[in-house]
């Protein structure tokens, strides 16, 4: 049984990279057939995985394969599989919004003429993701980890032609190497000190010897956590995520709001029982502040999709916080949900875009109500889950997130929480309010109409999963992962966040009703932003996203400015002046010097000969 | 010290008097004087090869240097009607320093020489260097260097005749 | 020092090379250069002469007898060239011979 469900794991990774392959190789030229077979090929993953997940749901016994790949000294990688509640939680939804996202391109990039390379990139990204998702040690990981930020090199890029897309490719994959940097350095020193890659192997080591990592606890985990910080964009890696929206929309839905920019909370619970409580302390902290920092950009921003890449900041700010105070398993509640709305509402944006011909600017769309009802609808229902209605999916999950720091006693978190739900539902009613309501504020707005079906039924189906989400056991699914022991909560209990811990749930229900009727009362109707002119300064800072683009742009410039000196200055004084010039110098001063003996006079050739001599023999006799 | 170590003393010190004088005259600076403290030195060594009892040595010696050699350097200085060499300044601190060197040269042979002890046990010495005995080996051992030799004889012959010509390309 | 042995015909031939060394090296005419040579010459003669006899090997004065000749063919070839060079140079002066220079 065990086997076969090994085989079925493998197929599940392979089969996306199989169908890039031959899209890369043999399907150039035959553009809806490679979109075909990435589609096929994602949908039988995604279906396979449902295989596996019911299987496991019957037998919960963790499954594992592996090669030995590599063995060097006493460093033995294996190439393997580990299919566990969380890694099949994970591979469920890559594979499933992947599916539901895949179809959607279909249309969305219809006429493109690269749409052969779009789907094997896409493809190429599912495979790994899906190795990210099921590897079952750290080096793995980080190769897949690698090939992720290769394939979101690729489809942010995709429209190379353009600069700022080529620039925003090039910004995210440096982005990338500054956090993967510290990733493997802390991978190198967990090696060293353990011995060991293997997730399940350092699990045992740990809790057989919970010293073992005494005094490099707090590098390792932190070290870990840099590649978290760069592939999910927190603080101060978060730069790269807003620009990668350069990419197409299906991308930003798939790559950078569902599934690769959570592949850094996803590691992070992996591993969750590696970190020592100052470094939780500081991921907690390092989260609550990304959200906040976000979720206040989000404010003043007016490119539709930089306003779901700040929320998605906002967001993944959360997941990193819950993990930061103790509660892996509400982070991955929370990833799930927000997979599931955050890919619906920029499925949604992008299907109002390509209404309107590629436009993105907000205060140029407005009235699409009637254009557009399934869009309409069901991007009402997303802002609605991400605000944190009840009983949307995004209420339930939340509210983990912040009884869980409400329950830890950390009452700074809980109120930045509570803080950036209420920017949340502000903002995001900002956007609902400019983009769907009042009058339309531009031509092409009267010509809009809504999207084909193959982009609307993806719209619904994540509909449904975001409603329903938060009541079908997600959260308890997960939580055998970190305490199998527990009692189990009964699922579809909708009011039971309310039971469990009252604060939580009714601060956010009360902040979500203020930021509701704060944007109601700013943007109704508006058909352009009051917030500039009553408040500038704030304004401008931050429309400037903090002027943190700017600030690196002076930082990188002068630490290369420096490099550049110091290299400068080694070159000229030390390979140019003291090697260079010194050995011609050193030769020309010793030929100047032997020359003076050359003064062909014969004699003092004898002489020089004669002393040659003397020294010669006074050195065999009496050395 | 019996006679034919005074003897030695003589001729050793006669050889090495003329041959100072050879080098360095204190009053004359003209070759021919120098060419004459050679032929002195070369009798007086021809003396010494007496004593060694190399007699066929020692008439070769005073027939082919001071009736030939010396001759012929006679005839070279006044062919070319060398005067007596004008004084020129001598460098004093090379000078001084080629005495040092070959001083150094000097004392380091002569300190091994003694060190050594290489005369010691032989002092039995009672060979005759007879023209019959050097006869019978350069015409029987010592056949093939010395027919070579004369080929060494003849090519410079050969060489001095094509310097001498006027027009030396 | 009962008696006259090797070293003291061996010490008389060092000195009278060193007189040689110094004449070469300190002497500016060519023809003294010459005879300082053969100074040289002789007083690696005088050795080999002595070593024969207290060797009792007759084979050294047979090499002194070779040495003569070489040198007095040496001379032939030596003093011809001197005379080539002066009637170029009208000098016999080591120092006014500066060639052996770039």
């Amino acid at each position: 049984m065990n086997e076969l469900l090994g085989f079925l794991a493998w197929k599940v990774l392979f089969l996306p990279l199989l169908a890039a392959a031959v899209i890369a190789f043999f399907l150039q030229a035959r553009p809806r057939l490679a979109a075909v077979v990435s589609v096929m090929a994602v949908v039988v993953s995604f279906i396979l995985t449902v295989v596996l997940y019911a299987q496991y749901r019957n037998y919960p016994t963790v499954v594992q394969v592996a090669i030995p790949w590599l063995s060097i000294g006493n460093l033995n990688i294996e190439f393997g599989l580990h299919a566990d509640h969380l890694s099949l939680l994970m591979a469920l939804v890559v594979t499933g919004v992947g599916s539901l996202i895949h179809i959607y391109s279909i249309a969305y990039m219809q006429g493109d003429r690269s749409y052969a390379r779009f789907f094997a990139s896409l493809s190429l990204f599912t495979f790994s993701m899906l190795g990210i998702v099921l590897s079952n040690n750290f080096f793995q990981m980080f190769i897949f980890w690698e090939l992720v930020g290769v394939s979101s090199y690729l489809l942010i890029g995709f429209w190379y032609e353009k600069p700022s897309a080529a620039d925003a490719a090039k910004k995210a994959f440096l982005t990338n190497r500054i956090g993967d940097f510290g990733f493997l350095l802390g991978i190198i020193i967990l090696w060293a000190t353990t011995g060991s890659v293997k997730f399940s192997e350092l699990h045992s080591i740990l809790a057989k010897n919970p010293g073992v990592l005494d005094g490099v606890a707090t590098a390792v985990s932190l070290l870990i956590f840099c590649g978290a910080v760069g592939k999910s964009a927190q603080f101060p890696l978060h730069v790269w995520l807003p620009d990668a929206m350069e990419g197409p929309t299906p991308v930003s839905a798939l790559i950078h709001a569902a599934t690769m920019v959570a592949a850094g909370v996803y590691m992070l619970c992996r591993v969750s029982f590696l970190f020592d409580p100052f470094s939780l302390q500081i991921i907690a902290t390092t989260g609550g502040f990304t959200a906040l920092l976000a979720a206040l950009i989000a404010v003043q921003q007016n490119d539709i999709k930089r306003i779901l890449a700040y929320s998605t900041l906002s967001q993944l700010g959360y997941m990193v916080m819950a993990v930061g105070l103790n509660g892996p398993s509400a982070a991955m509640f929370h990833l799930t949900t927000h997979a599931f709305f955050k890919a619906m509402l920029f499925l949604g944006a992008g299907s109002v875009i390509h209404a309107l011909h590629h436009e993105q600017d907000i205060w140029k769309m407005g009235g699409l109500k009637s254009k557009m009802p399934i869009t309409y609808w069901t991007f009402l229902l997303g802002t609605l889950a991400l605000c944190g209605m009840w009983p949307l999916s995004g209420f339930f999950s939340k509210d983990a997130i912040l009884s869980q720091a409400f329950d830890q006693g950390n009452y700074f978190l809980f109120v930045i929480g509570v803080l950036v739900a209420f920017l949340t539902t502000f903002y995001m009613f900002r956007l609902f309010l400019v983009v769907f309501l009042g009058g339309a504020k531009a031509h092409a707005v009267d010509h809009a109409h809504e999207s084909p079906r193959v982009m609307s039924w993806p719209l619904v189906v994540l509909a449904v999963a975001s409603v329903c989400g938060g009541f079908i056991g997600i959260e308890q699914f997960v939580q055998h992962q970190f305490s199998p022991s527990a009692e189990v909560e009964p699922i579809f209990d909708i009011m039971g966040p309310f039971a469990h811990s009252p604060a939580a749930a009714f601060a956010g229900l009360l902040v979500i009703f203020f930021g509701f009727s704060l944007a109601i009362a700013i943007y109704w109707n508006a058909t352009s932003d009051p917030i500039p002119e009553k408040l500038p300064r704030l304004s401008r800072w931050l429309r400037n996203k903090f002027y943190f683009d700017e600030l690196y742009a002076r930082l990188i410039a002068l630490t290369q400015d420096s490099l550049a000196k110091v290299a400068d200055g080694c070159d000229r004084f030390l390979v140019q002046g003291l090697m260079v010039r010194g050995t011609h110098g050193s030769v020309e001063f010793f030929g100047r010097a032997l020359r003076l003996l050359q003064t062909g006079n014969l004699q003092t050739y004898a002489l020089l000969f004669a002393a040659g001599v003397a020294f010669v023999i006074c050195f065999v006799l009496f050395r | 010290m019996s006679a034919s170590d005074i003897i030695f003393y003589i001729f050793a010190a006669l050889t090495l008097v003329c041959g100072i004088l050879v080098v360095a005259n204190p009053v004359s600076r003209n070759p021919v004087t120098s060419a004459m403290f050679l032929v002195l030195t070369i009798i007086s060594m021809s003396g010494l090869f007496v004593l060694l009892h190399a007699f066929f040595l020692a008439a070769v010696q005073i027939l082919v240097y001071a009736g030939a050699v010396i001759v012929l350097f006679l005839f070279v200085i006044m062919l070319l009607d060398l005067k007596e060499e004008q004084r020129r300044h001598v460098n004093r601190v090379v000078a001084a320093l080629s005495v040092i060197v070959v001083m150094v040269i000097a004392a380091a042979i002569i300190w091994t020489i003694w060190q050594t002890k290489l005369g010691d046990g032989l002092d039995s010495a009672h060979l005759e260097g007879s023209l019959r005995a050097v006869g019978h080996l350069v015409f029987g051992k010592y056949i093939l260097p010395f027919e070579i030799l004369s080929l060494v004889l003849l090519v410079a012959m050969v060489g001095v005749i094509l310097l001498s010509k006027k027009e030396l390309k | 020092m009962s008696h006259i042995g090797l070293q003291h015909y061996l010490i008389v031939s060092v000195l009278l090379f060193s007189i040689g060394l110094l004449g070469v090296i300190i002497r500016r005419n060519v023809l003294v250069l010459y005879m300082s040579l053969e100074l040289m010459l002789n007083a690696a003669n005088l050795a080999l002469v002595a070593f024969s006899r207290f060797k009792n090997n007759l084979d050294g004065q047979i090499m002194v007898l070779f040495i003569i000749t070489v040198a007095a063919a040496e001379v032939a070839v030596g003093l011809a060239l001197i005379v080539a060079l002066y009637r170029r140079r009208q000098t016999t002066h080591v120092e006014d011979l500066t060639t052996l220079k770039l």
